[in-house]
């Protein structure tokens, strides 16, 4: 490509970048959306319900009834 | 509202419904891009006066192009937001205003590029250039606005009217090289003969990378607005049965 064999090949590659960006990184994303919501579900179902207030919730019995 | 718009936007029947069409949308992209790019690096022969620059054309007119559909893709779900409170639709502008900004930037740099070569300049402001920059600052606001705003209903309407204001760019783009004297040319006639300037030669490559960013952008969008229904409708239990079975 003569003396432009930089300049075309750079833009060729910005789009590879581009290109490689925009089409893997929702991939990326959808698995870590996946993974959190698996974990959520998994504490949701197997804590129990006094352990809320752990997490930042509010305690779920009454006051004075934790050791 | 009518029972088929209802349908059309229903973020669940979108999660299936794209699901099924993105192995063929990424088959044919795929397929569109690697001839393409092939026929515009191997085949295309050098123009008289540009040179090989001519091959940065097959990058920067389909992004270029593409880009100024995101002004109005986004007008279409912000009015849609605003008249029907659709969920998809909002989900859809939110996700295209990243998507628009870095198709945008593509332009912006290989225009760029291709301009030192053939301007002898990196940047000039002329009406094109500083209107397809212009662009690039109104996506990026409409991003910082979202973001900026904590009410999710708040930021929809918001993002909406700006999208909708912001169309008005789009025409002055595209009429800026007709309306101002500027640097960067106006579009090229094409011809069905080759002995004729930009014969089929040229214009055939160019079509098929069109194709394929267009193809591109579909793809980019479906899966940026699933990540997003994944996210937004977490709570429902379509979404919780997907997560268990993944």
């Amino acid at each position: 490509m003569g003396d432009y064999a930089f300049n075309v090949w750079s833009v060729y590659v910005l789009f590879a970048l581009f290109f490689a960006i925009n089409l893997f990184y929702p991939l990326l994303r959808r698995k870590q959306i996946l993974r959190e919501q698996k974990r959520r579900q998994f504490f949701q179902t197997t804590a129990p319900q006094g352990d809320t207030a752990i997490v930042g919730g509010t305690p779920s019995g009454p006051p004075g009834d934790t050791p | 509202m009518w029972p088929w718009l209802q349908k059309l936007g229903s973020p669940r029947w979108f999660y299936d419904l794209t699901g099924r069409w993105l192995p063929w949308l990424v088959a044919c992209m795929a397929l569109l891009l690697v001839v393409g790019i092939v026929l515009a690096l191997l085949f295309v022969p050098a123009d008289y006066q540009q040179g090989n620059t001519i091959r940065i054309m097959y990058i920067h007119v389909p992004f270029a192009s593409l880009s100024m559909a995101f002004f109005p893709l986004m007008a279409i779900a912000g009015i849609i937001t605003l008249v029907w409170r659709m969920k998809l639709a909002d989900m859809v502008a939110k996700t295209a205003a990243p998507l628009g900004a870095w198709f945008t930037a593509l332009a912006l740099a290989s225009g760029s590029i291709w301009g030192s070569d053939i301007w002898g300049t990196w940047w000039i402001w002329d009406g094109r250039l500083t209107s397809m920059l212009l662009q690039l600052f109104l996506l990026i606001g409409v991003i910082s606005l979202r973001s900026a705003l904590e009410d999710a209903d708040a930021a929809a309407k918001a993002c909406a009217v700006l999208s909708i204001v912001g169309c008005i760019n789009v025409f002055v783009i595209k009429y800026s090289v007709d309306w101002w004297n500027t640097l960067h040319q106006p579009a090229s006639p094409i011809s069905m003969s080759s002995d004729q300037p930009n014969g089929p030669e040229i214009w055939a490559p160019l079509l098929i990378m069109f194709l394929a960013v267009a193809l591109f952008l579909a793809v980019s969008l479906i899966l940026a607005t699933r990540n997003e229904i994944l996210v937004r409708e977490r709570r429902s239990q379509w979404v919780q049965d997907l997560v268990r079975e993944a």
